[in-house]
């Protein structure tokens, strides 16, 4: 009989298996990390950094470090949460983040993280950038301004579409969603709206045309619920005992 | 009539005299008034110094985002503006018929729009003028003096607005800045426990809002010369009438009546408004001047908001607002339809028809339906039209092939009634400042003419782009030295 491998998390025993990353082992447990680019569905990608924690006194991405046996790791504390806040701040003031018109608002997990982590102001001054609205394509519409170049669509759309439709462009402050059409145009694009990758968007950056607003305040994913309790839609609670 | 006072021959001899902000209205505007060196009233205007540009910035935004994103241009009546949008947008996904439950939803909604922005506009904003006197002390004109000197009356205004913002909870999700009307429809229908806790009371809610109709028929009759003569000015009407002429504050075809009641134009369908009313800039003023193409930008002027609406309607659908609207007309022999303060008396036996249309439609299990959104065959643009709190609203969207906006036009009760309003303050100018020292109390009559039509100024200056704009260098005595104009 084999014995069972554990690490500690904030204090409390994680069990997980072999391979498995600190993120899969806590959600398993149904312990939230906060995360953006993480999605169980996917590979990981370590890019938004919200899920840093600290490993046996390295700071690292949950999401993408494998977890240990014995392993210290620390997640719940004021500095690492402050960091997370300051990171969230920045993506907000990165892109053009308007929830009030937002249909993705009350669905929304940047919003939703935003909240979770007691986000009152964007603290930092705004870029306000200029980014394109595609609406070529009949049922998707591509609002970049929403964007947070989590990579969710591109890796949806290679890995479980297998259409390759989107990509990241640029370097830096100038990293772009782009779409992989000769003309650049989602419509030039074989994307249907019941691809994966035309619903993964934690935010509104990509949505389905024409159906904005039909659930009502007080009936959507985080109007009643702190995104600890649903990371992802369908998705609440702990997934082993 | 005093509109030779909207431009002085000679400004640059006479002293500037700056009302600014005018006070309890929403939004920010100033009058400003020219004086010779006699007191005598040379020039006087009302300027909207606010400036927004929904028009513009929602240009390439998808349509359905729409009624949820406009309605931002106010915090008092946002409901106006999503069922507006709303309205102009069901023409755009083809839903020219609503379900049963989505109209009635929608009808509740403003209906509980017009009952809490109408008792904080009287209670909260005009009732210090009314019940104190238009020169009392300023530190006497507001809302906490008035619940200091009358509690209950300053109770039942805040729980009349208190109801009104619970039934747009309901129905829009949020009390302001709600989500619950979308193209086609409703996102949401009411549930009998929630109706049955809304008509818990309801009755209370009409019984305070027929007095509310008590306390300024009792201020006209007690003060007959000053009320009506005060402001006092003919124009012509505009407002959505019910096809059978009843007072429809939801959906209507336009009527237009001239001072003397003519009627201009009857039930005129409002998808081609602009073949019916056009603007006209002047280069002192953010805000448009509206006027009815048949008359003319000269005559073509006229008035909205609740005296227009109850003055030209041929009967209101409920009963007690209507034994209201028969007292209003009556009173001494139909003298309150032209005096800008009979839009207090109009305003709240609209209040009261509003209780007791909520009351009706709260007994209807349409409410409680579950057919919420209707499409149909999609058109590229759509005008949807309201009888907003303070007027008729209009918005007019063009969308392209991508479901993106490319034109907006918004004309807002305000705009309708900027001419209005100019001739009010200048007829308060010409009859009680010319050629007296101003006093505070004395500035304060042209803040009260304003604050009859309940202006939201924040709504009026809502356009971008081809705004005239003026700018006035006044040296340290008050003389304009120089002045840059730009062209509209």
């Amino acid at each position: 009989m084999s014995q069972t491998k554990t690490f500690s998390l904030d204090g409390r025993t994680i069990p997980f298996e072999e391979g498995e990353t600190i993120m899969e082992a806590a959600a398993a447990a149904g312990v939230y990390i906060p995360h953006l680019c993480h999605h169980p569905e996917f590979k990981p990608h370590g890019s938004c950094k919200l899920c840093t924690v600290n490993i046996g006194g390295r700071l690292g991405a949950a999401c993408t470090n494998r977890a240990a046996e014995g392993m210290q790791v620390e997640s719940e504390t004021e500095a690492i949460n402050a960091d997370r806040l300051a990171l969230t701040q920045m993506l907000f003031v990165e892109g053009n983040h308007i929830c009030p018109s937002c249909e993705k608002s009350g669905n929304c997990q940047l919003q939703a993280v935003a909240y979770h982590l007691g986000m009152l102001t964007p603290h930092f001054t705004h870029f306000y950038p200029s980014r394109d609205v595609d609406a070529s394509h009949p049922d998707v519409l591509l609002e970049r301004n929403r964007c947070i170049l989590c990579e969710l669509c591109v890796r949806a759309s290679r890995d479980v579409d297998g259409k390759n439709v989107f990509g990241i462009g640029g370097r830096g402050i100038k990293a772009r969603l782009i779409v992989n059409s000769a003309s650049g145009r989602l419509a030039d694009t074989d994307l249907s709206v019941t691809d994966r990758a035309a619903e993964v968007c934690p935010t509104g950056a990509i949505i389905r045309k024409r159906h904005g607003f039909t659930v009502p305040i007080g009936h959507r994913l985080y109007d009643r619920r702190d995104i600890a309790e649903a990371p992802v839609a369908g998705m609440e609670g702990p997934k082993r005992g | 009539m005093a509109s030779e006072l909207e431009t002085a021959a000679h400004p640059e001899n006479l002293k500037r005299v700056v009302i600014e902000p005018v006070s309890r209205v929403e939004g920010h505007g100033k009058v400003t008034l020219l004086l010779d060196a006699d007191n005598r009233v040379h020039q006087v205007r009302l300027h909207i110094v606010e400036f927004r540009g929904f028009e513009k910035f929602i240009q390439g935004r998808p349509y359905w985002e729409v009624p949820v994103l406009v309605q931002r241009l106010c915090g008092i009546c946002p409901v106006s503006h999503h069922l507006a949008a709303s309205k102009a947008l069901d023409i755009v996904v083809g839903a020219r018929q609503l379900t049963p439950t989505a109209e009635k939803m929608r009808r509740l909604m403003h209906l509980g729009q017009i009952l809490q922005s109408h008792a904080l506009h009287f209670f909260h904003l005009a009732s210090p003028d009314l019940l104190f006197g238009f020169d009392a002390e300023v530190a006497q004109r507001n809302v906490v003096h008035v619940a200091a000197v009358d509690p209950e009356v300053a109770r039942k205004g805040v729980l009349l607005r208190k109801y009104g913002q619970e039934i747009i909870r309901h129905t829009a999700g949020k009390r302001v800045h709600g989500t619950g009307s979308v193209p086609g429809g409703v996102n949401k229908n009411l549930s009998r426990a929630e109706r049955a806790e809304l008509l818990g009371e309801i009755d209370t809610i009409v019984e305070w809002s027929r007095e509310a109709v008590g306390i300024v028929r009792g201020l006209f009759e007690r003060h007959a010369a000053l009320y009506e003569s005060f402001g006092r000015f003919e124009s012509n009407r505009l407002g959505l009438v019910r096809a059978d002429g009843a007072l429809d504050l939801y959906h209507g075809g336009l009527r237009a009546t001239a001072a003397d009641g003519a009627v201009i134009f009857d039930h005129a369908d409002y998808q081609s408004y602009y073949e019916l009313i056009h603007e006209e800039v002047k280069p002192w003023s953010y805000m448009k001047f509206p006027f009815l193409l048949a008359q003319g930008s000269e005559a073509g002027w006229y008035r909205v908001g609740p005296l227009a609406r109850v003055a030209q309607c041929d009967f209101i659908p409920t009963v007690l607002a209507e034994a209201a609207r028969r007292e209003f007309l009556a009173f001494d022999g139909g003298a309150a339809l032209s005096a800008p303060l009979g839009y207090h008396w109009a305003r709240l036996i609209e209040m009261l028809h509003a209780a007791e249309g909520i009351k009706e439609l709260l007994l209807d299990n349409d409410l409680s339906g579950g057919d919420l959104i209707v499409r149909g065959e999609p058109q590229l643009r759509g005008v949807g039209v309201i009888e907003a709190p303070r007027g008729t609203l209009i918005h007019h969207y063009r969308v392209n092939e991508d479901d993106q906006i490319v034109n907006a036009n918004l004309i807002v009760s305000t705009t309708h009634n900027n001419q209005a309003m100019n001739t009010a303050v200048r007829e308060v100018a010409r009859r009680y400042l010319d050629g007296r020292t101003l006093t505070e109390g004395l500035l304060n009559h042209i803040e009260v003419a304003i604050r009859a039509f309940d202006p939201c100024l924040s709504c009026a200056t809502h356009a971008l782009g081809k705004m005239p704009l003026e700018l006035e260098l006044v040296d340290a005595d008050g003389q304009v030295v120089d002045r840059l104009l730009r062209g509209g």
